[in-house]
């Protein structure tokens, strides 16, 4: 139990740190591999779209006297002639199934309404055959498409405008792009149905991944800012270090998210069988998953990769190497000190008690606690405004 | 323990959100109980049912329609029964032109009225106003024939002054001109010329008594308004004059073409006629112009201004009949106008929206009307909904694994904002029809994870804070300023999300939008009104404060440094709480 908070505390301070941003190369294999999965998904097997999103056929079967159980029935008498469609069964009014599937040719026509007349013991005039149209339809998705950009636009602008660099809304949309092209792909690859309630589970995918994104970034930014002030890290060890600091964040709310749909996907599987509900958790489950992956492990490293060509970076780089060359000199010199052994140099919070580690000031002198515990407690007493 | 006054600010905080609380349930309470709101939320299609409308078109003669206008019909339906998209309505086509309306729930009259009426609105000058004859007249139709083809706004343009029409007189037929207007002041009495005489000469513009034909007036002497035949059989072509009756007085007209069309309406909204002194309690639906409609309108009411009775009026023609026939008082070249009749809050609103909408090609008649099952087996609902229960009692335990006592915190700011939510949700749901898909439940069971990340960063900030070796009141201070800036810039994206697609999108991912909208709100509301207000209190008490094992905030857990330090025996634990105690007292 305790284990997890001092794995945080390492985290924290650097004691244990995972090379995350240099080995960049590694992850951009793994998304290449996975993006690789998911375009055979998405072009290979290509997106089954449901008929909300290009009509079908309707079947209506009226003056059924047994209706119990109407939904299996209709799905096991359409599922009998193997057409690989999904089939859509609602009752209407007190007596009649509605059967929608995938558009038809007259002849297989035919076939289902046999099939549904022995299935409910109806004579086959009882059944009407129609086509239907989309209730997705074209605007509907031309609107949202145009709406999706629309944002897009914008949040680059609002992100760069609050990071102060658009390299920052590049690695973001980059992450997004990649988390949005994973999912769908498995899910194309499951073969399960395009949906209205699974374009919902893409677009909240859409939020979630660039919520953690932001949430990410902010710590790279806050300790990103930290270094180029000190000029102790290079940019990839600050932003190295923020993903280390995050990371216990990262895990729990990614825990925390993953619980709920989990088990709904656990339930939706074991119980249920397909249907909206798997759909849906499959979607969200592998989007939430893949949305975490990519805020730690694709988009800190693109932007470190991004900013490290900027000149002043490699300046950056350059005054860091020599004051941690410097700083490695001076352990090796006095070893008791070097026993915390800190892989990225020193940590570089603002604070003293942090600059040459265990609460020596960079000359061996022990620090007073006040200046460990930073601002001194003043005595207590309320405000004017309060007594 | 005595009451601490540190604690006074973030208690009115904790009492302004629990005012809040109780208001909304209190809210929702007298709605359930003396309104028509129900205590749950609403439900979707997929999951509660509702009733399927079949509309067949409406069609004239050997009127045809197309693929085209069909599809246009489906829109503009879907956005009259979905405008804001959170009522999660279904339009499709059947058979090649008949359109399926699903609806949750059981619509009125009133709601499956206003998706059958093509809402065609459009503005003409009236050319002859008389009372209608009570003698039935069954006609069959009254299309004019052999008018001229000019267009009618083209025309209107030539000028705002009495001499654009130089047959002013001429063209009265007399029979007509005796049983005109109910008000007479200025009525047209010589009638010098013989009742069908055609003017000669092309109509100048749209008040041009011109357009006045043999047919027309034949038409129109045998329009009975009282018969519903007749009704049905007006036609309404906006090239061509057109005769027709009043919906509100029993009046019957000659119009001229039509000037100003619906779709020159950039805007429509209703409420209450305002003046100077206040509301006038009357309701109106107030258009607003296009650029195209701004100046056509503006040329009729300045050419009709200077015209006698009852030529000074323009007429509203909506679906075939006049709702409004208003007398021109001045030019108005403002870009907007509004409607006055025997409307009620209800039916301005509903013709605003259908004005706003757009005009449907055609009008529909309703085929059937039935009740459908929900897509969705209530065995879905009920077992997502255990499966989201299930996911909620692993979430409390890994925070509370996680987080010790603090996870407490996680656990009563989650139920907080699943009580606002609830609430909201079915506020929503009875004031503007919210309903709840499957894909609705998910995408909240989703925000469980992104309200709770909101007190993770905030703990994990507190903790870096208290790692530190900050005192944990400092700590909490110093880590809500940091942890607050992430929590507000990450909302603002969803948020900016929300706005963007909830704006710019259409049917259910308008919906969706406004589920992402409610949630990020619902998110800071919570962890600026509850979670951090109550951890600032927690800060005071001695468990937390002084970082028992238990509050998931022990600074010897956490590896605060003066712990690690400690072996040499110059800071210790101990020493640090002394000091921390020595400060509080």
């Amino acid at each position: 139990m305790s284990s997890f908070a001092n794995f945080g505390n390492d985290l924290y301070t650097g004691k244990r740190s995972f090379d995350i941003v240099g080995r960049q190369k590694t992850w951009y294999t793994v998304s290449l591999v996975l993006l690789i999965l998911a375009s055979i998904g998405l072009f290979g097997r290509g997106l089954n779209v449901g008929l909300e999103f290009k009509g079908g056929s309707e079947f209506r079967v009226s003056s059924v006297t047994n209706i119990d159980n109407f939904e299996a029935r209709g799905k096991t008498a359409v599922g009998t002639l193997d057409t690989g469609t999904d089939v859509v069964v609602t009752k209407i009014g007190t007596d009649t199934v509605r059967i929608q599937t995938e558009k038809f040719q007259n002849t297989l026509t035919d076939k289902v309404k046999s099939a549904l007349a022995s299935e409910f013991k109806v004579s086959e005039n009882k059944i009407t055959a129609s086509t239907i149209g989309a209730s997705w339809g074209a605007s509907v998705s031309q609107k949202a498409v145009k709406a999706l950009i629309v944002f897009l636009i914008l949040v680059s602008l609002v992100l760069a405008a609050y990071f102060r660099t658009w390299k920052m809304s590049l690695a973001a949309l980059i992450a997004l792009a990649h988390d949005l092209v994973i999912t769908v792909g498995i899910y194309a690859l499951a073969g399960f149905e395009v949906t209205p309630a699974s374009v919902i589970g893409f677009l909240t995918i859409l939020g979630y991944s660039l919520y953690d994104t932001v949430v990410v970034f902010d710590k790279v930014r806050e300790n990103t800012l930290l270094a180029a002030g000190s000029g102790r890290l290079s940019f990839s060890q600050a932003a190295n270090q923020a993903v280390n600091q995050t990371l216990v964040r990262s895990i729990n709310t990614s825990v925390v998210a993953l619980l709920p749909v989990g088990s709904i996907l656990f339930i939706g599987f074991f119980l249920l069988g397909p249907g909206t509900l798997l759909d849906l958790s499959l979607a969200l489950f592998v989007g939430i998953a893949v949305g975490t992956y990519s805020s730690i492990f694709i988009a800190t490293p693109v932007l470190a990769d991004l900013r490290e060509r900027e000149p002043v970076m490699a300046q950056q780089k350059k005054h860091a190497e020599r004051y941690q060359a410097g700083q490695a000199r001076q352990a090796a010199s006095a070893p008791a000190v070097s026993e915390t052994g800190m892989q990225d140099g020193p940590d570089l919070q603002d604070r003293a008690s942090v600059s040459a580690g265990n609460g020596t000031s960079i000359t061996g002198r022990p620090l007073h606690p006040s200046v460990q515990t930073g601002p001194r407690n003043q005595p207590k007493r309320p405000p004017k405004s309060k007594r | 323990m005595a009451f601490n006054p540190r604690n006074r600010g973030p208690l009115r905080t904790l009492a302004a959100l629990f005012v809040i609380v109780f208001g909304l349930y209190g809210f929702l309470g007298a709605v359930s109980t003396w309104g028509e709101a129900q205590r749950t939320p609403k439900l979707g299609l997929d999951l509660e049912g509702g009733t399927q409308l079949i509309l067949q078109p409406k069609l004239v003669g050997n009127q045809t329609i197309n693929e085209g206008q069909i599809t246009k019909a489906v829109d503009i339906i879907r956005q009259r029964v979905n405008g804001s998209g959170i009522a999660e309505a279904e339009v499709t086509t059947q058979g090649s032109n008949n359109i399926v309306v699903s609806l949750p729930g059981t619509p009125d009259k009133a709601t499956i009225n206003s998706l059958q009426k093509s809402s065609q609105l459009r503005f003409r000058a009236v050319l002859v106003e008389g009372s209608t004859t009570p003698i039935p007249v069954p006609t069959s139709t009254s299309t004019p024939t052999g008018v001229p083809t000019a267009t009618a706004t083209g025309q209107a343009t030539a000028k705002a002054t009495g001499t654009a029409t130089p047959t002013a007189k001429s063209g009265y037929p007399p029979a007509l001109a005796a049983a005109t207007t109910p008000a007479p002041t200025g009525t047209p009495t010589p009638t010098p010329t013989p009742a069908a005489t055609v003017p000669a000469g092309t109509p100048q513009n749209a008040s041009d008594p011109a357009w006045i034909t043999p047919d027309v007036e034949a038409a129109y002497t045998a329009l009975n308004c009282s018969n519903p035949k007749d009704i049905e059989a007006i036609v309404d072509d906006p090239a061509k004059p057109m005769v027709t009756c009043d919906t509100e007085r029993p009046v019957k007209y000659i119009l001229g073409p039509a000037e100003v069309l619906g779709s020159e309406i950039s805007n429509a909204t209703s409420g209450q006629q305002q003046t100077q002194s206040g509301s006038t309690g009357i309701w109106e639906v107030r258009l607003d112009f296009n650029a195209a409609g701004t100046k056509a309108f503006g040329d009729v009411t300045s050419r009709l201004v200077v015209l006698p009775s009852p030529r000074n009026q323009f007429a509203i023609v909506l679906d075939n009949l006049v709702i409004s026939a208003p007398v021109t008082q001045a030019a108005l070249t403002a870009g907007n106008a509004s409607i006055t009749g025997s409307f009620t809050a209800q039916s301005s609103k509903v013709l605003a929206d259908q004005i706003k909408f757009g005009a449907l090609p055609m009008s529909f008649t309703l085929q059937t009307r039935e009740d459908i099952s929900p897509t969705l087996g209530g065995d879905q609902l009920r077992r997502g909904l255990l499966a989201g229960l299930i996911g909620l009692i692993l979430v409390v335990v890994y925070s509370l694994f996680q987080y010790r006592a603090l996870g407490l915190v996680t656990v009563s700011s989650l139920i907080i904002a699943a009580s606002i939510t609830y609430a909201t949700v079915t506020l929503f749901g009875w004031s503007y029809g919210y309903r709840l898909t499957m894909a609705g439940v998910t995408g909240l069971i989703v925000s469980i994870g992104i309200t709770a990340d909101s007190f993770i960063i905030y703990f994990e900030r507190v903790r870096d804070e208290v790692r530190d070796g900050r005192a944990l009141r400092a700590a909490v201070q110093t880590g809500w300023v940091r942890a607050r800036r992430t929590i507000l810039i990450s909302d603002a994206v969803n948020f900016l999300a929300a706005i963007v697609l909830y704006v710019l999108a259409a049917s259910n991912v308008r919906g969706f939008a406004f589920t992402l909208m409610l949630t990020t709100i619902i998110d800071i509301v919570v962890v600026m009104l509850f979670t951090h207000p109550l951890l600032s209190i927690l800060a005071n008490t001695k468990f937390f404060g002084e970082g028992h094992k238990w509050s998931g905030l022990d600074p010897e857990r956490l590896g605060a440094r003066t712990v690690t330090y400690a072996g040499r025996g110059r800071v210790t634990i101990a020493a640090r709480r002394a000091a921390a105690e020595g400060n509080q007292s």
